[in-house]
């Protein structure tokens, strides 16, 4: 039996605002060392699969970076591997992939070098933890066409998944695509199985048609559905999240900190393996107050740190006070600086006496589809002079230098966006 | 520069006590995530030297896991790379053993005679620094040397009768050199790290009788001091033997919790390389008091550290104490024991409630494994 993943790993993840504008969302860090499609690959590992392709489109250049030849993740092998497959032109009409199945299609050519006689398709934007092992073996013990790996959400949330009407066998009978009523709560968490050779006709006959969109969850799906064929859910009850917004990100970042937190990132049967820095031990020093955190390598702290994820090479200098927050690598807090509620992205330095994310919650004056929490987002490579004070969901684009344009002072809901 | 690296870490380091009962020196673990050799091996790859041949001759085992492929210091090369020199047994030689370092480098004389380098940095496994061995090239090179030696100002730190002095005139010439006396006589210590001309170092070797070919510096260089240029380069930073003794070993360790030392170690632009486990960050649970520390991954933290220094994948429980100590891979400290002054070893598991101290100016090793 020969498995082959592929990983869609070109989407935009338009909803984490500054955080994806020069970077694809598989690629964006988390929980203190690690990059959103480490879970992904780690998965695919520890579950035996040695034959990872890795579909990129978006900003590409940091995860092709990350990906490497696959080193970290044990695929640097003769037979499979890790391959990245971006788009490219031939003399077929060839060009950007314009859905996910479009972006398997185009791949055929390099799925059937390996005879594969399972594909599994994954997205690279999700944190978890799964064995595919299990759902593959439900796929063959039900001879199923296609397995969609499925959750219950809160019917709230059911207008942003595929949903799924089953049978008391888990034989799908109906599938809505982020439904506007929806029929149940049973949602695709966007991970399949497919006997390769059902997959590749499906493909095949979707590229064909011209009214397609060529995606899996509104496209192939209900396309393969209508046609009779065998569709299974399989009911997933393990850690699964999408951290496709600004508060999705920032509350599953703080949900590993717990002293038994539902996705244990110390376990040592199912390591999570990363592309990062090498860097010392993190330092502590007396002067520092750390509780309820994570500190990565090269972190010194001489402040305070509080339910907070700490990425590799932060320093928070003395009197700082961190609490709520994710600070991602590289970035300096200033001396008493204090910050709360917030999303720090790389490489950017916070000066003295600073306070972040403190404040009344206002609604965002930059768009509150994706501004809507209480959560201030400041991005990549950013300078916030002394004494600057920014409130709550607020929003810094990345490579801003407060201190050229001048600014000390940001009210809740404001925000600073490069324009283009 | 194309230079050939050696690193002599064949020491059994004896006066590490327990540490290296089941390991070499050069194997013994420091600053939480490194081993001793990683600075050694790290400062060559990083002054560019793609070529290092590793003598090992004490209970290599975890040496030889901890180097692998020496993929970690991209050193699994096509061109150059890692070469492991294990004593071996042969048709010319009946010894199972090296006598000496100059013997060990002697039986190895195939890589010497094959290698295309001319010149020979000779370091050893167990020094915690970071140099940029360009700089010694240089000096080697404008002082037309046949042999330059690394020194070291002698230091309240440094124990006198555990190291080599020597005497230099105004130009940094050697004139002599004394091995191991409790006299001062110089102001300056011999590291044990030479560089010297390829072509020398074999014929040196080769003219000496077999019996008289046991050390490098006592047997080879000594006796040669006047016939050659034999140059001392000062090294002015950070620099210390971990395998002299376990006090050496401690507060070489306890030195990290000194800003400057982890500034000039670590953040000096040549990183130091070493294996990577894949732990996850440390986490610091909600009860847990972190002071004054060296955290590496994988640590999950409870109870309350003070000035220690804690390896990979260390687990302290809630209401445990550890203070003064330094903690290897894996350890697990129960509920409500104290730890103070010591050193505790890989995959030791303190049970509850236990109170574990060193007599003062002891300082205490628990062995590898051990359940206490």
């Amino acid at each position: 039996m020969k498995v082959l993943a592929l990983i869609l790993a070109g989407g935009q993840g338009t909803r984490l605002g500054v955080i994806t504008n020069n970077l694809a969302k598989p690629a964006v860090p988390f929980g203190g060392k690690y990059r959103i499609i480490d879970f992904a690959i780690s998965n695919c590992v520890n579950s035996g699969i040695n034959t990872v392709g890795v579909v990129t489109q978006y900003m590409p250049h940091q995860l092709v970076d990350h990906l490497g030849i696959g080193k970290p993740w044990d695929l640097d092998i003769k037979d499979g591997g890790l391959y990245v497959l971006p788009p490219y032109l031939s003399r077929s009409d060839t060009s950007w992939y314009e859905g996910t199945a479009d972006a398997v299609y185009q791949n055929i050519e390099f799925i059937d070098k390996y005879k594969p006689d399972f594909v599994i398709i994954l997205s690279g934007d999700h944190v978890y933890r799964m064995d595919y092992n299990d759902i593959i073996d439900y796929h063959i013990e039900k001879s199923a066409d296609c397995t969609i790996a499925c959750m219950e959400v809160p019917v709230s949330e059911a207008n942003r998944f595929g949903i799924m009407v089953t049978d008391p066998f888990n034989k799908i009978r109906e599938f809505q695509e982020k439904p506007k009523e929806p029929k149940g709560t049973l949602a695709s968490l966007g991970i399949y199985v497919f006997s390769w050779d059902f997959l590749k006709k499906a493909l095949m006959k979707d590229a064909s048609s011209t009214e397609s969109d060529h995606d899996f969850g509104k496209n192939i799906i209900p396309s393969i559905l209508k046609n009779n064929s065998n569709l299974y859910a399989y009911n997933f009850e393990g850690y699964w999240r999408d951290v496709g917004t600004i508060s999705s990100y920032l509350d599953c970042n703080l949900e590993i900190l717990g002293p038994l937190p539902p996705l244990d990132l110390h376990d040592k049967n199912w390591k999570v393996y990363t592309q990062s820095e090498e860097l010392p031990p993190a330092f502590i020093s007396d002067k520092a107050n750390v509780i309820k955190s994570f500190v990565s390598e090269g972190a010194e702290i001489y402040g305070e740190v509080e339910n907070s994820v700490i990425f590799q090479g932060v320093i928070v200098e003395k009197g700082a006070k961190i609490k709520d927050s994710v600070i991602m690598n590289r970035v300096k807090v200033g001396k008493e600086t204090i910050i709360n509620k917030s999303i720090i992205a790389s490489s950017t330095v916070v000066g003295d006496k600073c306070e972040i994310g403190l404040k009344e919650y206002k609604v965002s004056k930059i768009n509150k589809e994706i501004y809507n929490s209480d959560i201030t987002l400041i991005g990549f490579n950013t300078n916030i002079p002394d004494k600057t004070i920014i409130g709550k969901n607020c929003v810094i684009d990345n490579f801003v230098d407060l201190k050229e344009l001048n600014i000390k002072n940001l009210n809740s809901g404001e925000g600073i966006i490069n324009e283009f | 520069m194309k230079v050939l690296g050696l690193i002599l870490s064949g020491s059994s380091g004896n006066k590490l006590e327990k540490l290296t009962k089941k390991r070499t020196s050069a194997a013994v673990p420091v600053f939480g995530k490194y081993r001793a050799i990683d600075f050694t091996l790290s400062n060559m790859v990083n002054s560019g030297i793609n070529k290092v041949g590793v003598l090992t001759q004490y209970n290599p085992r975890s040496l030889m896991d901890h180097l692998g492929s020496g993929k970690e210091w991209n050193l699994d090369r096509k061109r150059g790379g890692m070469f492991i020199l294990q004593p071996f047994l042969s048709s010319f030689n009946d010894s199972m053993f090296y006598e000496g370092t100059a013997d060990a480098i002697f039986q190895n004389m195939t890589l010497l005679k094959r290698a295309e380098e001319d010149f020979v940095l000779i370091g050893s496994g167990d020094h915690i620094y970071n140099i940029d061995f360009k700089k010694l090239y240089k000096f080697h090179i404008r002082n037309g040397a046949d042999i330059t030696l690394i020194t070291k100002e002698h230091k309240e730190s440094y124990d006198i009768a555990e190291y080599g002095q020597i005497k230099v005139n105004k130009e940094n010439k050697i004139i002599d050199i004394k091995e191991k006396i409790d006299e001062k006589i110089s102001d300056k210590i011999f590291t044990g790290v030479y560089f010297i001309n390829k072509a020398l170092l074999m014929e040196l070797l080769y003219s000496s009788p077999k019996d008289k070919r046991n050390d490098l510096l006592m047997d080879i260089i000594v006796p040669n001091l006047k016939r050659l240029r034999v140059y001392s380069y000062n090294f002015e930073g950070y620099w210390r033997n971990i395998k002299k003794s376990v006090k050496e070993y401690y507060d070489t360790n306890m030195d990290i919790l000194n800003y400057e030392v982890r500034k000039e170690l670590f953040y000096s632009g040549r990183k130091i390389y070493t294996k990577l486990k894949d732990f996850a960050p440390p986490k610091i649970n909600i009860n847990a008091e972190v002071s004054n520390s060296f955290i590496a991954d994988g640590c999950i933290i409870n109870g309350i550290v003070k000035n220690s220094i804690l390896s990979r994948g260390v687990i302290v429980k809630a209401g445990a104490v550890i203070e003064n100590s330094i903690v290897l891979q894996d350890t697990i400290i129960e509920e409500g024991s104290h730890i103070k002054d010591i050193i505790i070893d890989k995959d030791v598991k303190i049970r509850e409630g236990k109170t574990i101290e060193s007599i003062k100016s002891n300082i205490n090793i628990i062995e590898k494994g051990t359940v206490i």
